[in-house]
């Protein structure tokens, strides 16, 4: 297993390169710069703009400035923020929570929906059930998010003005942050009222952000449930004298969750690309958000950084999910 | 009052191109403590006529039947629930492949406790002692640690004997072993048949033995029905059986033991047995069978008499006279 996981960690190596390259270049890909989005409509001297570029250092040749941004990233500093001066790791570290509770409900929620309606789906193979279930899923793997926020904007916050459109918490609450999660912090707080305030804010961007990976589990999990149910060991089951709950549940279910923790595993990249449009939607104070901001102010240390940082993240994440298989179906670990 | 009594069964399924019969009108009785073994080429409907019994066909598949009782109980009108109370404890079945039996996401010994917790309710406790005591009825050495293995950890043969350990765990009194030796290595076959047979004569419970194979009905059955094509051609305890066949299949399948062999190369019989789509009229056995003249292609037989093994032919064999010529 350690073998395993060091030679994971080599394969690493090359995408990591990779994805410094891409953030490095994307970022500069755009027109405009960080002086000139600084300066704004004023526009800017010749000599001012020249003395700027000198101190940022832009002035120099592109492959020494991306020379310096890798010698820094390997010894851990991802440069400052040139709008807010604060290193950019700091303020990923400050924002990441936020991101991470709204992933991790969004998620909570397709698991939570998605693997029933999958099971339910298979085991009504065909009938009606699992005909409506496919085309919902169909048409929610693929509704724009934008569209479908506006959707449920519009009808829960403005018809029936159950959920508050934008921000984590209501404006009169304020309490000190020890974890970053809002559900806890608000919690820990006391307050009256403030956990439920959390709650309603999270609603809609959890919808939002969890109805891909939703349709996505959902489709996976049928698909792998009608494979197991022919399987030998469930007419073995069968034979037993097992309730179809217990079958369906117990025996077809743990045999085919590898598949679908795969395509959880794969959602985790897919999910944090959709925060990025949920949050800035939802004015959700996260990475996302972050960094579309920083994108518009061309502000490159964030966008290289955060774009790094979310990258290894991913990889990570596919890591640990490559370490379940092995848990979930002792076969896997023979090899 | 046999234990097991099926009176016409039949089962049709629903396939692509249209029905297919794979059991037709089939009786059969298994009395207490009886080994009742069904033979026959694979594709003659013997799976599937003890699957119905057990109420694990698929949904494409229509049962009709006058008659299946078992433990003076009529399965027919049962409902799923109270059948699922009797399957896995008073009757149960084992499977020709061990290895993928076994579900592999869970401890043997999970799976074993599993059937004493659901049928017989019993506590942590008790259900580790009983499941080690199975595991050396059925003689798996070193059972407290075998029961942490996985099934992929074990060999066929163990894995089969862990098969036959969880079937026997509520003490059924009907086993059903589908070709239970059939994807195991000789030496293995024999032992996993000696073990049925001991376990039939330690707790009393009837067996019913299906397999494709005359060597194994010859070492273990007491009494045999053949089946062809769905149909029961005949029926008789096992030494007159082997002794005087009365249907020219069954001589065709004695004819193919290695041991009966007269030249260097085995008979074997031509053809396969007749599918969805080639069914003949007549007697199904007549595109195969050496005596078939034009009446067999023409007319279906009746089953004869008891005393001619209910053989379904116009022309049985060993009937009196020829015996006698
Ligand atoms: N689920 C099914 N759907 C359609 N046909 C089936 C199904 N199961 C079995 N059959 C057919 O029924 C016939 C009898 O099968 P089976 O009972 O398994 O034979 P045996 O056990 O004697 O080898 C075969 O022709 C087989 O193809
Ligand atoms: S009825 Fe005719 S074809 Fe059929 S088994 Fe008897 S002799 Fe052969
Ligand atoms: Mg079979």
């Amino acid at each position: 297993m350690l073998n395993y996981v060091l030679a994971r960690l080599l394969t690493f190596i090359p995408t990591f390169i990779g994805v410094t390259l891409v953030s490095f270049s994307f970022i500069r890909a755009l027109p405009g710069d960080p002086i000139q989005v600084m300066a704004g409509e004023r526009g800017i001297s010749e000599e001012r703009y020249a003395e700027l570029a000198a101190q940022f250092g832009y002035d120099r040749p592109i492959y020494v400035q991306y020379w310096d941004y890798l010698t820094g990233v390997l010894q851990g500093d991802l440069g400052v923020s040139f709008v807010t001066k604060r290193p950019v790791w700091d303020e990923f570290f400050s924002l990441f929570p936020a991101t991470l509770e709204l992933s991790i409900c969004a998620m909570i929620f397709a698991v939570a929906l998605g693997l029933p309606a999958g099971v339910i789906a298979a085991v009504n193979r065909g009938k009606f059930f699992d005909r409506a279930l496919m085309s919902t899923a169909l048409v929610g793997y693929s509704m724009p998010i934008f569209w479908w926020a506006l959707l449920l904007i519009i009808v829960f916050s403005g018809n029936l003005q159950w959920t508050p459109v934008s921000g984590r918490i209501g404006l009169q609450y304020y309490f000190p942050d020890p974890t970053g999660f809002m559900l806890i912090d608000s919690l820990a707080s006391g307050q009256k009222g403030a956990f439920l305030s959390a709650v309603r804010h999270l609603i809609l961007p959890t919808i939002v952000l969890g109805t891909i990976p939703l349709a996505v589990i959902a489709r996976q999990t049928r698909s792998a449930m009608l494979e197991v149910l022919g399987e030998d060991y469930i007419r073995t089951a069968r034979a037993k004298g097992l309730t179809p709950a217990r079958i369906n549940g117990i025996h077809a279910l743990r045999n085919a969750l590898i598949p679908v923790v795969t395509v959880i595993g794969l959602s985790v990249g897919t999910l944090l690309a959709g925060a990025i449009l949920t949050e800035t939607i939802f004015s959700w104070p996260g990475i996302g958000k972050w960094m579309v901001d920083s994108i518009f102010r061309r502000d490159y240390p964030v966008v290289q950084g955060g774009l790094l940082l979310v990258a290894v993240l991913v990889m990570v994440v596919n890591l640990i999910v490559d370490m379940l298989y092995g848990l979930i179906n002792p076969k896997i670990r023979k090899r | 009052m046999s234990l097991l009594r099926i009176r016409n069964l039949s089962v049709e399924f629903a396939t692509a191109s249209g029905r297919f019969r794979a059991v037709d009108g089939v009786d059969q009785d298994v009395d207490e403590g009886e080994i009742l073994a069904i033979v026959g080429e694979s594709g003659s409907g013997k799976s599937v006529s003890m699957l119905a019994v057990m109420g694990l066909l698929p949904w494409t598949a229509t049962v009709t039947a006058d008659e299946v009782s078992f433990d003076g109980q009529d399965l027919l009108a049962m409902d799923a629930a109270a059948r699922r109370k009797m399957i896995g404890k008073d009757l149960a079945m084992i499977f020709q492949e061990p290895m993928s039996s076994l579900n592999p996401c869970f401890t043997v010994g999970w799976q074993i406790r599993e059937a004493l917790r659901i049928h017989l309710g019993m506590g942590r406790r008790e259900r580790q002692a009983r499941a080690i005591e199975l595991f050396e009825q059925v003689g798996i050495p070193d059972p407290e640690k075998r029961l942490g293995a996985f099934p992929h950890q074990l060999s066929g043969g163990m894995n089969q004997r862990v098969m036959i350990a969880m079937a026997i765990a509520c003490k059924p009194k009907l086993l059903i072993a589908d070709e239970p030796t059939t994807a195991l290595d000789v030496t293995i076959q024999a032992q996993i048949l000696d073990l049925l047979t001991a376990l039939r004569d330690e707790t009393g419970m009837g067996l019913v033995l299906i397999t494709h194979d005359m060597g194994v009905v010859a070492e273990t059955a007491e009494r045999v029905s053949v089946q062809y094509a769905g149909q029961k051609i005949e029926e008789q305890r096992v030494g007159p059986l082997f002794r005087t066949p009365h249907h020219p299949y069954t001589a065709a399948l004695l004819d193919a033991l290695p041991e009966r062999a007269t030249e260097k190369h085995l008979p074997t019989i031509p053809g396969v047995v007749p599918g969805q789509f080639d069914r003949p009229e007549g007697c199904l056995f007549s595109p195969r069978c050496k005596f078939a003249d034009a009446k067999c292609k023409a007319q279906v037989p009746p089953a004869l008499g008891p005393d001619l093994g209910r053989a379904r032919c116009f022309y049985p064999l060993n009937t009196d006279e020829r015996v006698a010529s």
